[in-house]
């Protein structure tokens, strides 16, 4: 069946089974293959992306479910706390394998979004949906507490 | 075989894992969750006594509010429960400030407006966590019973209210269907409200706590 999806800014025309999981409309269908295949039950994050901005786990949401939401991928994501959050990550050279660090990037911007100044316990509880296989958790709370730093000045 | 299907698959595989590093959390035995049928109002006919009544429609109820489908949503403390054994919740999450999860990991990100099988996410419009004020993890059945009928605690509704919370609420409703790996709510949505006016039409007595 044809579906309409908006990502990136920009809409596409997607003949997909409406069953099929969000995830793998963008890989596929689009080739926006930053966001990644973990686990495909919404246990791990590397899938995540925004609906309307706020994040979602790609894997386990139904193409037909989107209706006219908007997609935000990892290829897309601006902004302020976007570019904070990236200038951190590049700075602390956040990422071993890399393999999560889509999904962390796009928690990390979502976190920051509502909370400006985060604790160790606001990261702990935003984060802990996204496994990093590499351990890199040190260096993503340190770039964390980096962009709040940054996003305040 | 399609992309997906071949990651359904994968996930057949990390579930059996998740499974098993999940039961090391485990405490316990997971309480009975009463039996698959609920007993029709009409076989409580035989109590004379009203108010003996009320106490059996409500205990028969209760199969319902002691599920693990009603229960691992409302959970004493700040993080809920999964699955029939009533495991903690992975990944963690918590209630935050309105039921709703915390900052950055909302239940949304993972819980869509409905069931989605082929991920095995349960889903709902409005899913969330009950408020700590209506927890019922570990609580009596007479204890959850002052609950219900407690405005302050309640959402400040009376009998009829709940009823009609109860019939009409999408997120109740789904614990008769909440996909496969779970086991539905004893009975169906339709008898459980049936007990809960016959309870209520009986003087709607509790338990003692």
């Amino acid at each position: 069946m044809a579906i309409s999806i908006k990502v990136n800014g920009v809409r596409h025309s997607v003949d997909v089974d409406g069953d099929t999981p969000l995830l793998w409309v963008l890989r596929d269908a689009l080739g926006l293959t930053g966001t990644k295949f973990g686990c495909g039950i919404a246990q791990c994050g590397a899938c995540t992306v925004f609906l309307n901005g706020k994040p979602l786990r790609s894997c386990a949401f139904p193409i037909a479910a989107l209706g006219d939401g908007e997609v935000t991928t990892i290829e897309g994501v601006n902004g302020r706390t976007a570019r904070a959050v990236q200038r951190a990550w590049t700075a602390r050279d956040v990422p071993q394998c890399g393999y999560c660090q889509s999904g962390q990037v796009m928690s990390a911007i979502a976190l920051l979004s509502e909370v400006r100044r985060p604790t160790d316990r606001d990261i702990d509880l935003a984060m802990n949906g996204n496994i990093c296989r590499c351990a890199a958790y040190v260096r993503i709370r340190a770039a964390i507490k980096d962009a709040a730093r940054t996003l305040e000045g | 075989m399609s992309r997906h299907r071949l990651a359904a698959a994968a996930a057949g595989a990390i579930i059996v894992l998740t499974g098993a590093t999940v039961q090391t959390f485990s405490q316990g035995t997971p309480p009975a969750g009463g039996g698959d049928e609920l007993r029709p109002v009409s076989s409580f006919a035989g109590i004379a006594d009203t108010q003996s009544r009320s106490l059996a429609l409500f205990q028969e109820a209760g199969k319902v509010l002691k599920h693990p489908r009603c229960v691992n949503c409302h959970p004493a403390g700040d993080r809920p429960a999964q699955g029939d054994r009533m495991q903690p919740h992975q990944p963690v999450v918590v209630r935050g400030k309105d039921g709703h999860g915390a900052p950055g990991l909302a239940c949304a990100t993972c819980h869509g407006r409905a069931n989605f099988d082929p991920a095995r996410v349960p889903g709902d419009p409005h899913w969330h966590l009950a408020p700590i004020s209506m927890a019922w993890e570990g609580k009596s059945l007479g204890s959850i019973c002052n609950q219900l009928k407690d405005p302050r605690r309640n959402g400040n509704r009376d009998v009829a209210a709940i009823l009609k919370h109860v019939l009409t609420d999408s997120l109740v409703r789904w614990a008769w269907d909440p996909g496969p790996g779970r086991t539905p709510a004893p009975g169906s949505n339709a008898e459980f409200g049936a007990l809960l006016q016959a309870w209520a039409d009986t003087g709607a007595h509790c338990p003692a706590p």
